[in-house]
């Protein structure tokens, strides 16, 4: 039906950053599709360079707002490794803490307020009708919570102070851990109608796809062995070598492919590689969801982040309901010259920091891959397959196609650099 | 009953206020709902709209050329602009190459020239009129909404 056309998305809506997109159909074959991230550097990697140590995790924190926590919590990693630090098994459980609510947050932010809207087929959260305010006050309340949670350990859920080197500045406060557990029961009954939502959900968008993820033994997401369904594993400080940076000349952030071939990560991956690990209250009441997995469907991303919610409420609970924390002895820092590499799960999937410092301890360079730069080329190529497979369509529901794809994906390009503009030439 | 049309705009940053805006909601969201008509706010919203703003609220610091100009658009079309958050405050940390070495400059001008940087990174009362500020990083959310709730009685929504 059409044989030339062009689609062109300015700025996609309902994602985290600034990106646009181009397509180009010619004799009814996709000739040309660019994604081009369009988040302005801000040179991170740069201006880390000849920091001393101890600022710079707080410092990449701001590399993005949503998931600073978890940059903070991979590049402490890293730096802890370049410099021989073994946290004490407190501060992990309190790393744990903080990342779920982060995770609880972030997930809640994205399936809530950016994809619901597509699934109700409304153009925002805001035009929601009386019907579906139930699960507007149940978004806030579940973000909420998160929120409260990484409060409660980092002392901010955004750019957290307390989380430092190697320890916890601050322990929780014993009635606020109260408040919190019981915030973290409440919204746990929420959250059986939002996995319904997307269990129901029939958008489907089916691909070989190789799955890429930190395999960790108590889904936990800090600690653990980078396993790929085509069946490596592998140590995190070996990543990078299994990496293959790929320059994307239109968009300000670079692309990555897996063993030369693209790949996905996030919580599909995850969810794919590592569902057995769930927390045993999550397995015991999410059966007939978790069979869903192992999945090629994209759109299970959202299903296995509501999950994913679940997991996160049940295993804060139990480290919350069963952990004295207790004042610990400051940790002693030798300075002295080192290459860690940091690897965590970030919301959106596998985030690796390599830190290398001189003998003064001043960073003498640090690289990151982040979990959209990973995805980039797949997602591109998914476009592609999209595009062709709905030619016979008419071109307002290809572009929406394209941006419900996209924010499956839950793309971060504040993270990649920074979101998309779809341009059809 | 009147209300108060907002927009929401992200310029070079993280976007850790955009974040704070939406932990706010968590709180606010039903009481804004009467209050405010988000007419600008990409975030949550496809069929967003730049006209007619009372108040626009703006994160990041301004780092390119299309920035610049989208910038005076938004002053040109808002009767208040407030800056949130340290990046539209004074331009910190987003504006760190500014600051960098000769050497490191030079590292980085591909970049820039390709993707019509400017010079330097500026805060955005370098570049127009700022009526309000809300500092931190991210944004203090106490002062955000005092700003706000002055705004709200000044404009007579409330």
């Amino acid at each position: 039906m059409h044989k030339d056309f062009e689609i062109s998305i300015d700025t996609l809506s309902k994602i985290e950053g600034h990106a646009s997109l181009d397509v180009k159909v010619r004799k009814g074959k996709v000739e040309d599709v660019k994604l081009k991230i369009s988040e302005n550097k801000r040179f991170y990697t740069q201006a880390i360079r000849g920091k001393q140590f101890t600022t710079v995790p707080q410092l990449v924190s701001r590399i993005c707002g949503t998931c600073s926590i978890a940059h903070l919590t991979c590049c402490t990693e890293a730096v802890e490794k370049a410099l021989g630090i073994e946290p004490s098994k407190q501060t992990i459980l309190l790393r744990k803490l903080m990342m779920y609510g982060m995770m609880i947050r972030d997930h809640a932010m994205h399936l809530y307020l950016f994809c619901l809207p597509d699934v109700f087929g409304k153009d925002s959260v805001l035009d929601f009708d009386e019907r579906q305010h139930e699960l507007v006050h149940h978004a806030f309340e579940v973000k909420k919570a998160g929120n409260d949670l990484s409060k409660l350990i980092g002392g901010r859920a955004i750019h957290p102070p307390y989380a430092q080197i190697g320890q916890f500045l601050h322990l929780p406060d014993k009635n606020e851990t109260k408040k919190v557990i019981d915030e973290l029961k409440k919204v746990r009954s929420y959250i059986f109608e939002l996995v319904k939502i997307f269990y129901d959900c029939q958008f489907s968008f089916r691909k070989r796809t190789r799955f890429v993820a930190l395999t960790t033994p108590d889904f936990s997401f800090l600690e653990g062995r980078i396993k790929s369904s085509q069946g490596f594993t592998i140590l995190e400080k070996y990543y990078w070598e299994h990496l293959h940076r790929v320059i994307v000349p239109y968009s300000q952030a670079a692309g990555y492919e897996f063993e030369g071939k693209d790949f996905m990560v996030g919580a599909l991956a995850r969810m794919n590689l590592n569902r057995e690990k769930l927390h045993k209250e999550t397995k015991k009441d999410l059966p007939k969801y978790l069979r869903m997995f192992p999945s090629e469907n994209i759109y299970h991303n959202n299903l296995a982040q509501a999950i994913e919610i679940m997991h996160c409420i049940d295993h804060s609970i139990e480290i919350l309901e069963n952990t004295d924390f207790k004042k610990e002895p400051k940790i002693e820092v030798k300075i002295k010259e080192g290459r860690g590499v940091g690897v965590i799960e970030a919301p959106r999937g596998t985030l690796y920091y390599a830190i290398s410092l001189d003998k003064d301890g001043k960073i003498l360079y640090g690289n990151l891959v982040i979990p959209t730069a990973q995805n980039q080329i797949k997602m591109e190529n998914d476009i592609r397959t999209l595009v062709s497979r709905n030619l016979d369509k008419d071109k307002q529901f290809i572009q929406y196609e394209i941006e419900k794809l996209i924010r499956a994906y839950d793309p971060c390009m504040t993270c990649a650099t920074h979101f998309l503009k779809v341009n059809w030439i | 009953m009147k209300k108060l049309k907002v927009g929401l705009f992200s310029f070079t940053s993280d976007e850790g206020c955009s974040m704070i805006f939406l932990e706010l909601m968590n709180d606010h969201f039903f009481e804004w709902e009467k209050l405010i008509d988000f007419k600008y706010f990409k975030l949550l919203k496809s069929k967003s709209e730049l006209k007619d703003l009372d108040i626009a609220f703006v994160e990041g610091a301004i780092s390119t050329f299309k920035e610049e100009k989208k910038l005076k658009e938004i002053r040109k079309k808002s009767k208040k602009l407030v800056a949130i958050g340290s990046c539209a405050v004074n331009g910190s940390p987003s504006n760190q190459r500014n600051f960098f070495s000769e050497d490191t400059r030079n590292e980085i001008k591909i970049i820039l020239d390709k993707f019509g940087h400017r010079d330097k990174v500026s805060a955005l009362n370098e570049i127009v009129k700022v009526d309000g500020y809300v500092p931190g990083c991210p944004m203090n959310e106490n002062k955000f909404l005092e700003v706000l709730n002055k705004y709200l009685k000044e404009f007579r929504v409330v």
